[in-house]
């Protein structure tokens, strides 16, 4: 099986047939990621609360997503009297394909034969487009339909609060979101994804200005960039992401103490996986996104290209972790909180950061 | 180029049935709903033309924003689905005024669209215009410099509408 797979990346390519493997592999794999997130969740989760989390299903619980899903798919489908039934329908399908169509322009590593399995090198990447980081944007934005589109269609009083929420505050985070990415772009002079990440190749030859000339160890990543400007723009980002993937603290659409679950409350079965299983697959894009526009992508100092993508599977580990963290330690903040942050820190503050790296875009032509 | 066909028949035949949907049936929600795959459509018919950033801004400015505001609307307000019978029961000459209205409206947006077939016939087809929208940064170059004066007096509008509309909506005793 594994050999017919890798027969396909071989020349004569059949370009249909290679594509069809890479989109089914990494569809395939988005999914599992969902999977992985879940188990981690509940280890970590237990870790910092001093239990132990599932044990009981294969070494160490590691099979628990597993069985959570064989519980899930046996459980009875129910769907209220007075809901719509095409847009309750429809609405957990909105989600689940918006978040795997999101990472269709995102790169995972370099060119890579993966230890020599493969005679040609194979791009780690669905499409290159030249407008990929936009693209990634335009889905996302996108997929508050689903969530909002639940909580109408559910015709319940909790279901509505949580989808009206949850579109107040994507629409409130996307502008701070929007203006880091504007950042990177800026610093990058490209919106393709392949071209920002292989700007960051290399090392600073500087801290702050030209003018200070340190020796090689700052990897030319963009997080390091016109310090401190890129470090914010990279804090700007992540926190827009943890609101826009609705993450504590920053998750009101499912605030379980006020709304029972928000916008899935009256969903169960498959339909109620889908929506966990879009939650856990944005957070991997998110955090993919950030990996290939802040933290340099796949390239890490003394690590050769076609090794990048375990270091990319690094970082994305780390910045997932960091999401959990972050869930486990904050407590969820108020609404008026939510919206005075998104509305009268977070975009000022980018707004100021886009325009101080315009400035030294243009001084130094970094 | 048989594929470039067959998407384009596709995602014409989404973006029409989409806007016929917006307006052939009487639930609000619905027609939110058909409008942005109207404009899914839409955007796909941008990145055959070669113009993926004005696809994806399509997407990004009226699929993922203006139209969210619009369900946030439809739904805050509880509009309901419309009731057909009275519109079922009266003689078509004798409905009201804005169907009237509607009607010479649709006849003139026939006219135009006939007469700007008709221009494109002319300059030879949309194939050999020059395909500018392809680049984000020749975009901007233009936007920036040879339609500045434009660019700056739709800011001025859209800015002078928002006040108008923060005006309005904060008079008291209405």
């Amino acid at each position: 099986m594994l050999d017919f797979v890798f027969s396909l990346f071989r020349p004569p390519y059949n370009w249909w047939v290679a594509y069809a493997a890479i989109v089914g592999v990494i569809f395939m794999a988005l999914q599992i990621s969902a999977a992985v997130m879940v188990y981690f969740e509940r280890k970590v989760s237990a870790w910092m609360q001093q239990r132990y989390g599932p044990t009981l299903v294969g070494p160490s619980g590691t099979l628990q997503p597993i069985a959570d899903v064989v519980k899930l798919i046996f459980k009875e489908e129910l769907r209220p009297k007075a809901a719509d039934s095409l847009l309750f329908t429809l609405a957990p399908v909105i989600s689940v394909a918006t978040c795997l169509i999101a990472f269709a322009p995102v790169p995972f590593g370099g060119s890579t034969t993966f230890f020599g399995w493969l005679e040609e090198p194979v791009a780690l990447q669905i499409a290159d487009l030249d407008v990929g980081v936009l693209v990634v944007f335009a889905v996302a934005s996108v997929g508050v339909y689903g969530i909002v589109l639940a909580g109408w269609a559910s015709n319940s009083k909790y279901a509505l609060l949580g989808g009206l929420r949850s579109s107040a505050q994507m629409i409130s985070y996307e502008l701070a979101y929007g203006m880091a990415l504007a950042t990177v772009v800026l610093l990058a002079g490209s919106m393709s994804f392949r071209e920002i990440v292989d700007a960051q190749a290399g090392y600073f030859g500087y801290l702050v200005l030209p003018s200070i000339n340190i020796p090689d160890v700052i990897p030319r990543w963009n997080v390091f960039a016109m310090f401190p400007f890129g470090f914010i723009a990279f804090l700007l980002f992540f926190t827009a992401g943890v609101a826009e993937t609705n993450r504590a603290p920053f998750d009101f659409p499912e605030a379980e103490q006020e709304l029972v679950a928000g916008y899935h409350t009256e969903y169960s079965s498959m339909r109620f996986a889908m929506f966990f299983m879009a939650e856990y697959i944005n957070m991997v894009t998110v955090s993919a996104v950030a990996v290939n526009l802040f933290l340099g992508g796949w390239h890490f100092p003394l690590v050769p290209e076609g090794y990048g993508w375990i270091m990319f599977l690094v970082k994305l580990a780390a910045l997932l972790f960091f999401y959990l963290w972050l869930r486990w330690t904050l407590p969820r903040v108020r609404y008026d909180q939510l919206m005075t942050l998104g509305w009268k820190i977070l975009l000022p503050v980018a707004t100021l950061n886009l325009l101080a790296v315009a400035a030294g875009v243009i001084a130094f032509g970094l | 180029m048989a594929f470039d066909l067959i998407a384009f028949y596709v995602f014409a035949a989404i973006t029409v049935l989409g806007a016929l949907a917006v307006v052939g049936q009487r639930n609000p929600v619905y027609s939110v709903v058909a409008i942005v795959g109207s404009f899914c459509g839409l955007s796909g018919l941008y990145v055959l033309l070669d113009a993926p950033f004005v696809a994806v801004v399509q997407i990004i400015i009226y699929a993922g924003a203006i139209l969210v505001l619009f369900l946030f609307t439809v739904m805050l307000l509880n509009a309901s689905r419309e009731d057909g019978a009275e519109w079922d029961r009266s003689h078509p000459y004798y409905r009201p005024g804005p169907t009237r209205l509607g009607g010479v409206l649709a006849v003139v947006l026939l006219g135009q669209l006939l007469w700007a077939m008709s221009r494109i016939a002319d300059t030879g087809g949309i194939g050999e215009q020059q395909p500018a929208a392809s680049s984000v940064r020749l975009l901007g170059r233009v936007l920036f410099t040879d339609y500045m004066f434009a660019f700056e007096v739709t800011s001025i509008l859209i800015i002078a509408a928002m006040v108008g509309a923060v005006v309005l909506a904060g008079r008291k005793g209405n």
